[in-house]
C-alpha cells in the first residue's frame, strides 16, 4: 500500500531564514501527531506540503501522486485563529465550503450539499448549532465547525493544524472519538499538536521535528524520552 | 415631476450605488476596499490623457466611453503599482496606498491644469471627475454607468460561493484547490470597474466611501453574507439615487457629496439600530 503522506527533501524558509531542513519522511495509515517546539516547523510542513507557502526544495506526494492529483482526498484544517470568526456566516455556511470547488458556484447551497454539512456539523455534536453564527460559538465550538468542514469533504486524508489547542474537555473528547472513528474507516490523521500527555493513549505514530526530523515512527519506538529532551531541550537547529 | 433625463440618471445612479453595494462588501471582507480610493486618484491621469489625446486628433471632446477607458486603463497602472511597491514586504500596503494615491492624483492634477490652458473645449467638464456631477450626464452616460454596474453585480452572484470561502479563509480555499489568484483579481476588476463606472457620477474623491459605507452599514445589521449583500446593494443604491435626485435640483451641490451624506444617514440608522 503506498503511503497516504510523505515527504523527500524539503526545505523552506521564511526569509531567508531556514524553518525546515532537508525533511525526508512518510507517514503510515492511521493517527500521526507532529510534535515539537514552537518554531520547530510543524505548521510549516502542512503549509509547505499544500502549497500554502513555497518551498525551497522537495516534494510532497500524496497516496503516491502529486498534490494537484490527489487534491480531492485531502483535507486541510487550518489553525482556528487565522480567521476572523466576527464573518458574517452560520456554522453551517462554513461547513458548506468543504463542498467547493465542485458544488455549484451561484446562489445558495443546493440543498443536498446542506444536508452533507449538517450530517457532518452533528457528527461533532453541533447539530443544534447549524445556524447559529460562527462568532456566538465558544472558541471550542469553533474548533469543532473547523472540524466539520473537513469531514464534509469527504477526504481520506486529514491535516490538522493544532486542533486541540486551547479547547475545552468536551471539544478534546469529540474530536480525539472522532480521529479514532477515522481511523477504524481507514483514513489518515497528520495532527500537529503540542500536549504530550495524549500521545501514548491515541496515536499510532510521531513525527518529532525540530526544524529537521528528530525521530519518527510507531510511538512505542519513536516517542521516546532521548527524542523528546532533543526536540524541546532548546537546541533546535543541531550545527 | 421628473424629466425622463433625471430619471434615466437616477436609475444609473441607484444601479451604480447597488453596485458599489455588493462589490463593497466583498472588498471590505477581504480586507481590500481602501483600494478604491487608490482606484479613484489613480484613474485621474486617464482621464486626463484620454480627453487630450481625443482632442488632439479631433474627436469629441467629452464622450464618456473613451475617458472611462482611460480612467480604467490608469487606475490598473496604479494597481500593479501598488502591487510593484508591497511585493518585497519591505513597504506596508497602507503606505503604499498613499504613495500611488497621492502620486497619480498629482501627475492627473498637473495634466489637468495644462489641458485647462488648451484653447479648445477638451478640458469643459474634466473637473467634474474629481467631485462628481450626475446633473452633466446625459442618457447614454447614465446607460453605460448603470450598465456596467449590474454587470458588476452579476458576476457577483455567478461567484457567490467561491468569493465568499476566499474572504472567510484563504488558505483553505487554496487547500480546496480553488483559483484564489483569479478570483482575487476578479475582486479587484470588479472593484476597479465599479469604482470607473462610479467617475463621473459621484468624483474620484468619494467613490471610495460609496463602496465602503453601504458595505460597513451592512454588516452591523445582519448576520450572514447574503443579507449583508443584499442590505449594502439597498443601501447604496438608496444613497446613489437620492444624491442624484438631490444634486439634479441643486446643481452647485456635488454628486458625489449628495450621494456620500445620503449615504452616510443610512449607515447612521444601522449604527442606531444594531445598537438596540
Amino acid at each position: 500500500m503506498t503511503a497516504p503522506f510523505s515527504v523527500s527533501g524539503l526545505n523552506v524558509s521564511y526569509a531567508g531564514r531556514p524553518a525546515l531542513r532537508d525533511v525526508t519522511w512518510q507517514a503510515a495509515q492511521g493517527l500521526t501527531a507532529i510534535l515539537g517546539p514552537n518554531g520547530a516547523g510543524k505548521s510549516t510542513l502542512l503549509k509547505a506540503a499544500l502549497g500554502l507557502i513555497p518551498a525551497d526544495s522537495g516534494e510532497a506526494r500524496f497516496f503516491g501522486l502529486p498534490l494537484e492529483q490527489a487534491r480531492p482526498r485531502i483535507a486541510y484544517l487550518p489553525q482556528r485563529a487565522s480567521v476572523d470568526w466576527d464573518f458574517p456566516a452560520s456554522a453551517l455556511d462554513i461547513v458548506a465550503m468543504a463542498r467547493l470547488p465542485r458544488m455549484r458556484w451561484w446562489g445558495s447551497v443546493p440543498r443536498a450539499e446542506r444536508e452533507i454539512a449538517r450530517a457532518a456539523l452533528g457528527s461533532v455534536g453541533l447539530a443544534e448549532f447549524a445556524d447559529r453564527q460562527i462568532g456566538r460559538l465558544s472558541g471550542g465550538q469553533q474548533q469543532r465547525v473547523f472540524l466539520a468542514r473537513a469531514l464534509a469533504q469527504g477526504a481520506d486524508l486529514f491535516l490538522m493544524d493544532e486542533p486541540l489547542a486551547a479547547v475545552d474537555a468536551v471539544t478534546e473528547q469529540t474530536i480525539l472519538a472522532v480521529l479514532h472513528d477515522l481511523a477504524r474507516k481507514g483514513k489518515s490523521v497528520l495532527m500537529v499538536h503540542h500536549d504530550l500527555s495524549l500521545i501514548t493513549a491515541h496515536f499510532d505514530q510521531v513525527l518529532i521535528l525540530a526544524g529537521h526530523v528528530v525521530a519518527a515512527g510507531p510511538v512505542a519506538e519513536a516517542f521516546t524520552d532521548a527524542a523528546i529532551a532533543q526536540a524541546f531541550g532548546g537546541l533546535p537547529g543541531r550545527s | 415631476m421628473i424629466g425622463h433625463n433625471t430619471l434615466v440618471v437616477l436609475l444609473g445612479c441607484a444601479a451604480l450605488g447597488a453596485a458599489s453595494g455588493v462589490v463593497g462588501a466583498f472588498a471590505l471582507l477581504r480586507g481590500r476596499a481602501l483600494l478604491a480610493d487608490a482606484i479613484g486618484h489613480a484613474a485621474l491621469p486617464g482621464v486626463v490623457g484620454a480627453s487630450l489625446i481625443m482632442a488632439g486628433f479631433g474627436g469629441p471632446a467629452r464622450s464618456l466611453g473613451p475617458l472611462l477607458l482611460g480612467a480604467a486603463l490608469s487606475a490598473w497602472l496604479g494597481l500593479l503599482a501598488l502591487r510593484a511597491l508591497t511585493a518585497s514586504g519591505r513597504i506596508r500596503p497602507d503606505a503604499a496606498i498613499g504613495v500611488v494615491l497621492s502620486a497619480f492624483y498629482a501627475l492627473g492634477t498637473v495634466g489637468l491644469s495644462i489641458a485647462q490652458a488648451m484653447p479648445d473645449a477638451a478640458q469643459a467638464g474634466l473637473s467634474h471627475f474629481i467631485l462628481g456631477q450626475a446633473a452633466t450626464l446625459n442618457e447614454s452616460d447614465a446607460m453605460l454607468a448603470g450598465g456596467l454596474a449590474l454587470a458588476c453585480i452579476g458576476v457577483v452572484a455567478a461567484l457567490f460561493q467561491p468569493l465568499r470561502a476566499l474572504c472567510f479563509d484563504e488558505a483553505f480555499a487554496r487547500s480546496r484547490g480553488l483559483p484564489v489568484r483569479a478570483l482575487d483579481l476578479g475582486l479587484l476588476a470588479l472593484l476597479l470597474a465599479v469604482c470607473v463606472a462610479g467617475l463621473p457620477a459621484v468624483g474620484l474623491l468619494l467613490v471610495v466611501a460609496l463602496l465602503i459605507v453601504p458595505a460597513a452599514g451592512a454588516r452591523l445589521v445582519t448576520r450572514g453574507l447574503p443579507a449583508m449583500v443584499v442590505v449594502a446593494g439597498v443601501l447604496g443604491a438608496a444613497a446613489g439615487a437620492s444624491g442624484a435626485l438631490i444634486s439634479t435640483r441643486f446643481e452647485n451641490i456635488p454628486t458625489g457629496a449628495a450621494v456620500v451624506l445620503a449615504g452616510l444617514l443610512g449607515f447612521g440608522a444601522t449604527v442606531i439600530f444594531s445598537r438596540r
